[in-house]
């Protein structure tokens, strides 16, 4: 009888296939994952792999032809528009599929789909906040806006199109590393998906606001000594925009911008709020640089344009490099794989970049309903009703959870009994967001690749309702300019810096500011523009325009360039990656206030260490590890006694306040700790922090770490944070508040320099590699050419260069089945 | 001479359906080779074995040749591996193994059980 053993066997192989089927907690699929024709080394791509194809799709219009050069990077030529979006989307998805997914289920709040709820259900949290924050309501939104422009409307559905041409014909032995990691699959793309990218970038550049920190510390310290930890402005302040005959300001504001009646007891005063679930928030730093030099200044008499976004730095990268070409325009930058067009780039006439505005346009509201039930709240002397809206979240191995959201007319409602303020908190907070608002933001690329002049890009900018941000212009005609743009709120002064009373149409936005009122530089005497996320105006502009801005890159920025002439795109290189640390140089006087009679050995090797700096945050100097501890160290000394409160969120202060503060008042009274019964003084904290920070500083010496880039290891890391995805420990300086802003795992993530020369002269590099596959020599090779400082030449490819050597292949592309 | 046959089969055919259906067609192809090709259990078992496991190893080691080792050392740090794209690839061909051998195992039976 070999029934029984045949039935045993059986049922031990099929049970065997069956786990090796399925992932086990972050254990992928075992037998699927390493099947060399199926799983993961289907990933692992021939060193010299051809790109060459044939492809035929019925979509197509006619012809296109896609050259890729040495890194990969495909310049596309197609007889119309449609076309060239269509295969767009077509390479986005051949080479960064898995990321745009999961980028848009990031948006969506949609992760817990993919991974589960998390430890401690640390990402369900997550998704419901996206979903309260109503991040698919906004793109939903902003959707119907794009799809009421045709031309929008038909490039985005030839994108789509595109995507899922790819998405149709993948084998599953073809799906990017990650799915098979996660053991997932890729849905159809929708023009839905790329408008909640769109709504990401909204939250990453336009949700950073700390209005709930500001009103847990407004109700603790008295407003002369808010006012000193969270100035409105730094004193060292270069603005974007200065206020000129050339370029004036506004002389008085569109609406009427006088505070409430009743404002100083109802809103600067009461002291009812605690907030302590605060989300996290995207990186302050999301910021950026971005400069253009007119003519008059350069050794070429052509402007130069160089910008620098600095955002997370991920593998994949956010940015895919490429170059797009039709009858109607020729562009070159980089590109958001999930979305049309080049963000970020040149073509034949112009040159464009971005930073980050950094206006606050998301604000708080706390509402009054008449019951649990939330169906109507208190406004101006009425009860109003509230509508809903219902949030499906699909959970992996867990059953669907249905989240009510609760909407009021300033916004979703993302505090309530279900998500708590606090614990035991009974508030309702609501949640005002220019992000909310319908518009097609993206159709700004859409022009600004097809712009020829000043004209055209001023008109193109329009589009831009939100983030807020500094586009940057230059034009072979010798133009430069830069405006803030964006649809900002008509403030008073610290509107909105705190919750505000929902009950009461006084507190809301008064209005948009109008367009032309926008901060904005056009052909300044000064031969440049340039920002760097500062504050945009001074004083006398006639809004307010919000807090805590970076001071120190701006400030670097145009000191560097107010005495540059001749200016060679060398020197923009060399700029662009400078590590001079401004704050250092301010804050000398400072530490060298430090009483050297009473340093121990170990503070006074650390001390003669800093003394000798040349405050250069250079990848080898050790003063800027010792200054960079010690500084924090001394904040510490300073304010933590007053700031910090167990279990209360706090804010810190902006990073020139110290140093403005000890700087101006004498009688700083911060520096005292409250908790002593001794008055120390700075030469107190001044040792104190000194001692804190050799300790620290013993222990990075000793693992070899004192050198600055050794200890700040920066690194670039896989979307998933998996380490042998990722680079780490890179050798580069710079840091926050430098212009090479190389934090950790935050910084430059596409520097870009082009001269508006004939013809056209421009270099850039990115931390990452035009595949998005770990398992391609073109993941990361990019990487080290970043970390160094160097760059690779743009090539600007024109028709007549089809035959050129440094075509490496070619993808054609034709209408057919 | 049966068993270097059934071992060679079972490769050839685990590599052909590997070609157009998902990764456990290799339990078929070693389920069928083991009842084409009559062997005792314990040899059946070991001709699916090493059948998978000589064409997942050698596909294995040949993609890594070819890609110069990029992806294996990656994923050898992701799965417990200690960066070792020796060790991949051999619990590589040993996952195959286990599986087709099971399956080999199976077939044989099934066989010896008609007669």
């Amino acid at each position: 009888m070999r029934i029984v053993p045949f039935i045993v066997s059986t049922v031990i192989t099929v049970v065997l296939i069956f786990v090796f089927n399925k992932k086990i907690g972050p254990v992928p699929p075992i037998g699927k994952f390493l099947s060399p024709q199926h799983g993961f080394w289907q990933n692992a791509e021939p060193t010299d792999a051809s790109f060459d194809a044939d492809l035929k799709f019925p979509q197509l219009k006619g012809k296109v032809e896609v050259y890729f050069d040495d890194r990969l990077v495909p310049h596309v030529f197609a007889e119309n528009d449609e076309d060239v979006y269509f295969v767009q989307g077509y390479l986005h998805a051949k080479f960064r599929l898995w990321q745009m997914e999961f980028q848009t289920f990031a948006a969506a709040g949609m992760v817990s789909h993919i991974t589960g709820a998390g430890p401690e259900d640390r990402i369900l949290k997550y998704d419901r906040s996206m979903r309260r924050l109503g991040m698919v309501y906004a793109a939903e939104r902003s959707l119907q806006e794009l799809e009421k422009d045709p031309i929008a409307k038909t490039n985005q559905d030839a994108y789509t199109a595109g995507v899922n041409a790819w998405i149709d014909n993948l084998k599953e032995s073809q799906l990017p590393l990650e799915y098979k990691l996660l053991d997932y699959k890729p849905e159809h793309w929708t023009n839905l998906k790329t408008a909640l990218f769109a709504k990401y970038m909204s939250y990453d550049l336009a949700g950073s606001v700390k209005d709930l920190e500001y009103t847990n510390a407004k109700n603790v310290f008295s407003i002369t000594d808010f006012e000193k930890l969270f100035p409105v402005a730094a004193d060292s302040l270069k603005p974007i925009a200065i206020n000129s005959p050339e370029n004036p300001y506004p002389t008085k504001p569109a609406y009427d911008l006088t505070l409430p009646l009743g404002s100083d007891s109802i809103y600067f005063n009461y002291l009812k709020d605690t907030i302590t679930n605060i989300l996290p928030k995207p990186d302050k730093d999301n910021g950026s640089n971005n400069w253009a030099v007119s003519g008059t200044k350069t050794a070429s008499h052509s402007p130069i344009l160089c910008n620098d976004p600095h955002l997370g730095l991920n593998l994949p990268s956010l940015w895919y490099e490429m170059q797009l070409t039709t009858p109607n325009f020729n562009a070159y930058g980089v590109t958001f794989p999930g979305a049309p067009n080049v963000v970020i780039g040149f073509n034949d006439s112009i040159a464009f970049g971005f930073t980050n505005a950094g206006r606050d346009v998301k604000d708080y509201y706390e509402i009054k309903f008449r019951d649990e039930s939330m169906n109507e709240y208190w406004f101006d002397n009425a009860w109003v009703k509230s509508t809903r809206r219902l949030e499906k979240i699909e959970i992996r191995g867990k059953p669907i959870l249905i989240d009510t959201v609760t909407y009021t007319l300033f916004g979703p409602v993302m505090y309530d009994q279900n998500f708590p303020a606090a614990e035991g908190s009974k508030k309702y907070y609501a949640v005002k967001w220019k992000a909310h608002d319908p518009s097609n933001e993206l159709m700004i690329f859409y022009k600004l690749n097809r712009a020829k002049n000043y004209d055209d890009y001023a008109e193109a900018i329009k589009y831009l309702s939100c983030p807020g941000q500094n586009p940057v212009f230059a034009c072979k005609n010798g133009d430069i300019a830069i405006w803030q743009q964006g649809d900002f709120p008509a403030k008073w002064r610290r509107q909105g810096d705190f919750i505000m009373p929902g009950f009461d149409s006084t507190y809301m936005w008064k209005g948009i500011i109008p367009q032309q009122e926008n901060p904005h530089m056009k052909n300044p005497t000064r031969g440049y523009v340039s920002s760097a996320n500062q504050l945009s105006v001074d004083s006398t502009y006639p809004y307010y325009t919000g807090n805590d801005f970076p001071v120190y890159r701006g400030y670097t920025i145009n000191h560097r360039l107010d005495a540059m002439n001749n200016i060679t795109i060398d020197d923009m290189k060399a700029l662009q990656t400078d590590n001079y640390n401004t704050k250092a140089e301010f804050a000398k006087d400072i530490l060298l206030r430090t009483d050297e009679s009473k340093l121990s050995a170990d503070e006074k090797k650390y001390f003669d260490i800093y003394k000798s700096w040349n405050f250069r945050n250079d990848s080898n100097e050790k003063g800027a590890t010792v200054f960079t501890i010690w500084w924090k160290e001394l904040e510490k000394a300073v304010w933590s006694d007053e700031i910090n409160k167990p279990g209360l969120p706090m804010p810190w202060p902006n990073e020139a306040t110290l140093v403005e503060s000890l700087h101006k008042d004498s009688a700083y009274h911060f520096v005292d700790n409250i908790n002593t019964p001794a008055k120390e003084t700075l030469e107190d904290d001044l040792l104190a922090a000194l001692k804190k920070s050799t300790d620290t500083l013993k222990i990075v010496e000793a693992n070899g770490n004192l050198a600055w880039a050794k200890y700040k290891a920066t690194k670039v890391q896989h979307l998933l944070k998996v380490p042998a995805l990722s680079r780490l420990h890179l050798p580069i300086g710079g840091g926050s508040g430098i212009i090479n802003a190389a934090k950790e795992d935050h910084g430059p993530s596409w520097r870009m320099i082009v001269q508006l020369s004939n013809p056209t002269e421009a270099y850039g590099v990115y931390p990452g590699g035009q595949s998005g596959n770990a398992g391609s020599k073109y993941y990361d090779d990019f990487v080290d050419q970043w970390a160094n400082g160097k760059y690779y030449q743009l090539w600007f490819m024109h028709n007549g260069d089809r035959m050129d050597k440094k075509i490496k292949w070619a993808m054609k592309f034709e209408r057919g089945e | 001479m049966k068993f270097i046959v059934s071992v060679i089969l079972t490769a050839l055919l685990a590599f052909a359906a590997g070609l157009y259906l998902p990764w456990w067609s290799i339990a078929i192809a070693a389920f069928l080779v083991a009842l084409i090709i009559p062997q005792r259990p314990g040899y059946s078992f070991l001709a699916g074995l090493f059948g998978l496991f000589l064409l997942w190893s050698a596909l294995a080691l040949w993609i890594n040749i070819k890609n110069e080792g990029i992806l294996a050392s990656k994923i050898a740090s992701v799965l417990p591996l200690g960066g070792s794209a020796v060790l991949l690839i051999l619990a590589t061909g040993f996952i195959g193994g286990l599986v087709a051998g099971l399956a080999a195992l199976s077939g044989s039976y099934l066989r010896s059980s008609k007669i």
